[in-house]
């Protein structure tokens, strides 16, 4: 399957930190670098809880205002029952129990292995003086805080996308 | 079903020349077909395309990260061995199906 215009770089926004924000970008990010596609993540705002050395391993999913979650066995989570205590940690322990079923990496070691087969990750500076974080309480993966034209300087080249998760 | 030859042997490919028969597959065969893709193999390469044909034998899917558990090399140096696209090249090299995982 040769295609005309293979895509040859992969640059992606992570601005959300729930659970299933950061693995889509982590997978559709260690899933360029497997294909030997050039990838460049750039997490900002929320999404900079997945290279948070102290959080990037205790994300959660959202059980409130979220209408597609679901009880095991299918029937809709009511919104009202998200509020129950414990039922964040619950669900959040849920997910990535599934997920390590399917040999699915904790947010550390998908890093690792991204960083292994030679993808960047980078972290946005506006979000970072935000927040107050300091390049030490970054996973030593993170090559750089880089501000938005940085981004766009290192996106540049032809058959290079960039994509919002 | 496309046929391929190998160091003499007549082979039963697919149309992107993964082996569909992986027990037609040969050390003499894999050389030549590392040479197709740029690759001079060594003996870590033939040690881990083993730990990939064993797990594809036992019904295991195959992951990149199932390679830091393979006790042969670590994922960095995977990448290394097979350039680009290593899970791929290592699979097409070592004779079994193309890896049908995301991760």
């Amino acid at each position: 399957m040769e295609q005309k215009n293979p895509i040859k770089k992969i640059n992606l926004i992570c601005a959300k930190g729930a659970i299933e924000d950061v693995y889509a970008t982590l997978i559709l990010g260690n899933g360029a670098v497997m294909e030997g596609i050039e990838t460049n993540i750039f997490f900002t705002f929320f999404g900079l809880d997945a290279i948070l050395k102290n959080r990037m391993d205790k994300l959660h999913t959202a059980v409130v205002g979220n209408p597609a979650l679901r009880l095991p066995g299918g029937l809709r989570m009511p919104t009202l029952l998200g509020v129950i205590p414990g039922m964040e940690s619950f669900t959040s322990w849920m997910m990535k129990s599934e997920m390590s079923k399917l040999d699915i990496p904790p947010v550390s070691e998908f890093l690792d292995l991204i960083v292994a087969g030679g993808g960047k990750i980078y972290a946005c500076k506006l979000a970072t003086d935000m927040f107050k974080f300091r390049k030490e309480d970054f996973s030593e993966h993170v090559s750089d805080i880089l501000t938005v034209g940085q981004f766009y300087e290192l996106s540049g080249g032809e058959g290079s996308h960039i994509i919002f998760t | 079903m496309a046929q391929k030859i190998y160091a003499g042997k007549t082979v039963d490919v697919n149309e992107e020349g993964y082996f569909t028969n992986p027990s037609q597959w040969t050390k003499e065969i894999a050389v030549e077909i590392a040479k197709e893709e740029g690759i001079v193999l060594t003996d870590q390469h033939f040690a881990i395309m083993e730990f990939l044909r064993n797990k594809y034998n036992s019904g295991e899917a195959l992951s990149i990260r199932s390679i830091n558990h393979s006790g042969v090399i670590d994922v960095k140096t995977f990448y290394q061995l097979f350039p680009g696209a290593p899970l791929k090249k290592a699979t097409k090299i070592a004779g079994i199906p193309k890896p049908a995982s995301c991760i």
